[in-house]
């Protein structure tokens, strides 16, 4: 197959849009933010990450924003994942693998339930700006 | 050590993003003598005495973490590229910016695997900061270039998953043409 170009990227996303707008016309009811510190990358957080974002992508949820940010002063429970979700209270989960990223989209996003033993409250104190 | 050089790259490019630069050029090349990674940026820069303390493991810039003495980005390169017969040069002037090579020895057993580049660049393109980014790949036969505003211009916001994951797919295609 010819390699992809912006014009076929371009195409392949009208594509997409013409089924998201049927599917959802709401605006973003979520973010979820994963710590890319020196930290969040040595313990694994990129494929935290792409858990994340694939998920998303297999169900269809396309209300979700995703972000990367630096290091959020929880080393110690890296991967951290912070999660702000409508009527739900602002969390950050610590030690989030792939597999607790994706139960983050079924139970936190979609069942609106709080994954326990896994919540550090707030990002430390001395990061907080 | 980090598990790949995509890792080294995630933090140092994090690093030009937290150095409030607008623009980063990262340049990737793997060849079979060495892998060769170039990421210059338009941020804050250091002085020479603040550089020679960003090499210290015990050093972290004041601000971002006051209370604490520990910033181990740019140690781990260091202490990887004296493994696996590699190459570390910084170059930074305040106000200015800073441009950080690495080589990495490719035949070195201890030289790390390079990763999931496409996977990584988009996860670069995430950050809530305003900057471009502008890769620049190339392999001994073959090259391709992207920027995180020729994307946006394409796809639009990259922060909408469905427009990530078609990113993704299509960097992991240039990525498979360099392979071929």
């Amino acid at each position: 197959m010819a390699k992809l170009t912006l014009d076929d990227l371009r195409k392949l996303r009208d594509t997409k849009q013409q089924a998201m707008k049927m599917r959802n016309p709401e605006d973003k009811q979520a973010q979820i933010i994963v710590g890319m510190g020196t930290c969040g990358i040595a313990a694994g957080a990129k494929e935290t990450f792409n858990a994340i974002i694939e998920e998303l992508n297999d169900q269809n949820i396309t209300n979700v924003l995703v972000r990367q940010t630096g290091c959020m002063g929880l080393c110690h429970s890296e991967p951290t994942v912070e999660v702000v979700a409508e009527n739900m209270p602002s969390v950050i989960y610590g030690n989030v693998d792939a597999d607790l990223g994706r139960q983050i989209i079924t139970k936190h996003i979609i069942n609106k339930k709080m994954i326990d033993n896994h919540i550090c409250d707030k990002p430390a104190m001395d990061i907080i700006q | 050590m980090h598990a790949c050089v995509c890792d080294y790259i995630t933090d140092l490019v994090q690093n030009s993003i937290e150095a409030q630069a607008s623009h980063i050029q990262l340049d990737v090349y793997t060849g079979p003598e060495v892998i060769r990674i170039r990421i210059s940026d338009n941020g804050k820069g250091m002085s020479n005495s603040t550089l020679s303390k960003a090499v210290d493991p015990f050093y972290s810039e004041a601000g971002k973490h006051d209370h604490r003495r520990v910033g181990l980005g740019l140690p781990l390169l260091y202490q990887t590229a004296e493994a696996v017969n590699g190459t570390v040069d910084i170059q930074s002037t305040p106000g200015k910016g800073t441009v950080i090579g690495f080589t990495f020895d490719a035949t070195h057993v201890d030289t790390p695997p390079l990763g999931d580049l496409a996977l990584t660049v988009i996860g670069l393109m995430t950050f809530s900061e305003q900057f471009n980014l502008e890769l620049n790949r190339e392999t001994q036969r073959d090259s391709y270039q992207i920027s995180r505003a020729e994307l946006v211009e394409t796809l639009g916001n990259l922060e909408e998953t469905t427009n990530l994951i078609l990113a993704k797919d299509f960097l992991k295609d240039q990525e498979q043409h360099l392979k071929q």
